[in-house]
């Protein structure tokens, strides 16, 4: 049951991957990665990460997908603003360079020797909001805390880009 | 259980997909839709080895990539709505001022 | 006296505040600037210099380190001064003369476009020369010492519109280089051999290190004699001085007759120990000095430029001094380096000022009677003329014979140098009072537009040179030799800054002939002065018209002196165009076909090269993305190969 609930999600993940990137259509574009984000989120809960499983559906899927919409729609971008397509001329190259990436990746996990751990005597805050929060309040403080100056400084960013004039 | 293996291969093709993504894609909302697969792929594996390991270190590493990624959307999308906004274009080959 | 750090500095801050902002300030503010600095400076001097008479004479050697400039391993050198009797004298005649001619520069520079530029050099000037003469090691003192050579450059060519004047500016910078390069091989030399820079502990060292008369010794006081020889105007590189005279006049008084030209009888006064203890080098000094003297002396005799007359004098009266170092006597050096100060400024600024009255005229033969135009400057001048020739009661009397004498009496002299003097001396008087006849009295020979304009020289100008009147009259009294019931009291203020050479030397204080020999050359030599006056009056005033048959009486040899013995020429000839010759082929041959070859050919293969390369930087985003992957690529299937 937990194989079939695993191969069926995951299958639909890179269905989805695929199809983002094939689509002409931003809009669609966003829509497929959306159902990626979902069937990723239903991965994360198998693997019982429950709060980073929301996390995943409400400011992945959530907010920054809606920006994305927000700005295709501000766009308004149309087919023609893409232009004319140039063929690449290393495509078959490059083909082959993914395909390679994607067999390397494989022997790397293939030879790894990673040892099973049973799942049983897991803690039963392990994933949870208060586990994840405790590690991000004691052993990850300044991290954490640092990702505010990150965030503001994302913030001022994104308004002296988009500001028309200074 | 399923195995931590089948994980990882899941991870890895979906990180392919995106790097394809990149290299392909002309419309540059895609490319960096394709970015945020990669970087969900790497969620991906973090989250199914902090599980194989029983330490809680990935998920505050992926908490820690989410809030890259969202600084890093709002960030290029400005930079995208600058860049529609002075050439009417979002192919990202008529961007090609990076030569001398 | 702990403010002595402050003499040079605020000269600096002068020039700082007018080279900066000069261009915006009116000229009176500028000059209150330029003079007020230099004023300061000499109210601190004179505070420094009654300061150390308080001392007890053994201990009037003020050392003030300012601050530690180049530590480097066993190398040390300070921005340290150092206030001894020595510099005392310096310093306040630098200061002093230095405001005097500031003062003057006011009325004579007052019509000039680079009024703000003249008085910034002239700042600059001072600053380096403070720094030069209250320096307490050698490497600060060269700082002075190039300082004040770049200020002579700079002021030689200050009207740099005008192509000889540049042409002289480089000139001296060229032939000063010589010297300075001397200079610095010999305090290379001092700390290679005794390890120290700084004068107290080479003057300490020295005597126990090196050997009396040994190879060292020679060398590094030759080496150092060599930068006198440069700055000061000795044969052979004094061929800068009559050319210098292309500056204002107020530059020649300050830096080519009062000063900077001085730098090198107090640099040799100050290394006193070491020129004690190498006897050829006081040798070579004195013999080199006395030709000097004499040969500047006939260089003088027939020009007919005013300032040029007054330069082959300077540099006579600079061997003079040298002479005096020569013989060991280096408190007469420093006192006539004093009184030559204040009656060579004297005169250059007199000089000035005919000049200025005669709307720029310097030519002697087109001046002529302008003793009751000018009556103040003629005054002036006459006494600055009487004491350069040594007629008794004025100055020069006193610091000439002083040399004189110790030229003949001392263990290093001999009655041939004094006999050289003797002559020098004579000629000295000869052609000074030349000057005198030629410029104030006989007919006018200037034409009428000149005399439209003639005008004695405003207030700020002549009251300097009533000062520097009285200072050429009375300024010999301080150093009153005991013959003539003084007291020599100058030379025992300067004593302890020479007593330690006076040991080494064995020279026994006071010892000597008798007074009565003294008397004896001391009238034998006014009676020569006195005698050749009368020869200039006789040729140049009572008989004016014989004058130039006089000078043509002398045929082949009057040609020559009066072309200053085609010195130029030959170094012309023999220096400078082989070298001109030599570098142009270099130039022409070596340097454009071999070395600019090789870089141009380097950069050419370095174009083509970026050339095949630039095509890789696409400026597409994806292309470089591509790139990246292949590279990632790569690395990972390196680490898995070489697992």
């Amino acid at each position: 049951m937990e194989l079939a609930i695993f191969i069926l999600t995951s299958l639909v993940a890179i269905v989805a991957a695929l199809l983002v990137i094939l689509q002409r259509n931003p809009i669609a574009s966003v829509m497929y990665l959306v159902t990626t984000f979902v069937a990723q989120a239903i991965l994360f809960i198998q693997l019982r990460a429950a709060f980073i499983a929301i996390l995943q559906v409400i400011v992945y899927a959530g907010a920054i997908m809606v920006l994305f919409l927000f700005v295709i729609m501000l766009l308004n971008l149309r087919r023609e603003d893409f232009g004319k397509d140039i063929k690449l001329k290393y495509k078959p190259l490059a083909i082959a360079f993914a395909v390679v990436l994607l067999i390397e990746t494989l022997v790397v996990i293939n030879a790894s020797m990673i040892p099973a751990q049973p799942g049983a005597d897991l803690p039963a805050t392990f994933g949870s909001v208060q586990g994840v929060g405790r590690e991000l309040f004691t052993t990850y403080l300044y991290p954490f805390e640092l990702t505010s100056v990150l965030l503001i400084v994302a913030i001022l960013g994104a308004v002296v880009m988009a500001k028309k004039k200074l | 259980m399923v195995p931590l293996e089948y994980y990882l291969i899941v991870a890895g093709i979906i990180f392919t997909i995106g790097m394809i993504g990149v290299i392909f894609a002309r419309n540059i909302i895609i490319i960096f839709m394709a970015i945020e697969l990669m970087l969900n792929a790497a969620n991906l594996a973090m989250i199914a080895f902090s599980r194989n390991l029983g330490s809680m270190g990935g998920h505050v590493m992926v908490f820690m990539i989410m809030t890259v990624a969202a600084a890093e959307a709002a960030v290029g999308l400005s930079i995208i709505i600058a860049l529609f906004r002075n050439r009417d274009s979002a192919n990202i080959d008529e961007v090609n001022l990076m030569k001398w | 006296m702990e403010l002595i750090w402050l003499i040079p500095l605020v000269p600096l801050a002068g020039f700082l505040l007018n080279g900066l902002f000069g261009k915006s300030f009116s000229k009176p503010v500028i000059n209150t600037i330029a003079c007020g600095t230099v004023a300061v400076s000499f109210l601190l001097s004179l505070n420094a210099f009654f300061g150390l008479l308080r001392l007890a004479p053994e201990s009037r050697s003020v050392e003030y380190i300012l601050f530690s400039w180049i530590p480097s391993g066993s190398f040390n050198a300070d921005v340290g001064f150092l206030l001894d009797p020595l510099s005392a004298v310096m310093i306040l005649v630098v200061s002093g003369v230095g405001f005097l001619i500031h003062v003057y520069s006011v009325g004579y520079m007052a019509h000039d476009e680079g009024y703000a530029r003249f008085f910034t050099y002239l700042n600059l000037f001072m600053a380096s020369m403070l720094i030069l003469v209250l320096a307490n090691n050698f490497v600060l003192m060269y700082v002075g010492w190039e300082g004040v050579g770049l200020c002579s450059y700079l002021l030689i060519g200050f009207w740099y519109e005008k192509r000889s004047a540049t042409d002289a500016g480089k000139k001296a910078f060229i032939v000063n280089r010589i010297g300075d390069f001397g200079f610095a091989l010999g305090i290379m030399l001092l700390f290679w051999t005794i390890g120290s820079v700084h004068f107290s502990t080479v003057f300490d060292l020295a005597p126990q290190q090196l050997a009396y008369g040994g190879g060292i010794v020679t060398a590094a006081t030759l080496l150092l004699f060599l930068g006198a020889v440069g700055k000061s105007a000795q044969v052979p590189l004094y061929v800068w001085l009559p050319d210098a005279m292309e500056g204002p006049t107020p530059v020649s008084a300050l830096i080519h007759a009062a000063t900077m030209v001085t730098a090198g009888v107090y640099m040799v006064a100050r290394c006193n120990v070491l020129y004690m203890m190498a006897p050829t080098t006081l040798l070579v000094v004195a013999v080199v000095s006395m030709f000097t003297a004499f040969y500047a002396a006939t260089i003088g005799l027939f020009q007919n430029d005013i300032k040029r007359v007054l330069a082959y004098s300077t540099i006579s009266q600079l061997g003079y001094m040298f002479v005096a170092c020569g013989v060991a006597a280096f408190g007469a050096g420093i006192f006539h380096l004093m009184t030559h100060a204040f009656f060579k400024a004297l005169l250059f600024l007199g000089a000035g000022s005919v000049i200025h009255a005669m709307s720029g005229e310097q030519d002697m033969r087109r001046m002529g009677g302008l003793k009751s135009k000018l009556p103040v400057t003629y005054t002036t001048m006459l006494v600055a003329t009487l004491a350069i020739s040594g007629i008794p009661l004025f100055s020069g009397f006193f610091s000439k014979d002083e040399i004189l004498w110790q030229a003949f009496s001392s263990p290093f002299g001999s009655p041939l140098l004094w006999v050289v003097g003797l002559l020098t001396a004579g000629l000295t008087a000869f052609y000074m009072f030349r000057l005198i006849y030629l410029t104030f009295f006989g007919q006018r020979r200037y034409d009428d537009h000149v005399a439209s304009h003639l005008h004695e020289s405003p207030k700020v100008m002549t009251v300097p040179l009533m000062i520097l009147a009285v200072l050429s009259v009375i300024g010999g009294y301080i150093g009153l030799p005991k013959a003539l019931l003084g007291g020599a009291w100058f030379e025992h203020f300067l004593h302890p800054v020479f007593a330690k050479g006076a040991e080494i030397g064995k020279l026994a204080e006071g010892a000597g002939e008798s007074h009565a020999t003294e008397y004896v050359l001391m009238l034998a030599a006014v009676a020569f002065v006195v005698l050749m006056i009368f020869t200039a009056k006789r040729y140049y005033l009572d008989h004016a018209k014989d004058s130039e048959q006089f000078e043509h009486g002398f045929g082949g040899l009057y040609k020559v002196v009066y072309n200053k013995y085609y010195i130029d020429e030959l170094y012309d000839k023999i220096i400078v165009n082989p070298l001109v010759k030599g570098s142009n082929l270099l130039w022409q041959k070596f340097d454009v076909l071999i070395i600019d070859g090789f870089f141009n050919g380097a950069a050419w293969l370095a174009g083509q090269w970026a050339i095949s390369m630039r095509k890789l930087q696409t400026g597409m985003v994806r292309s470089y993305a591509f790139v990246f992957l292949g590279g990632a690529i790569f690395v990972i299937g390196y680490l898995i190969l070489s697992r």
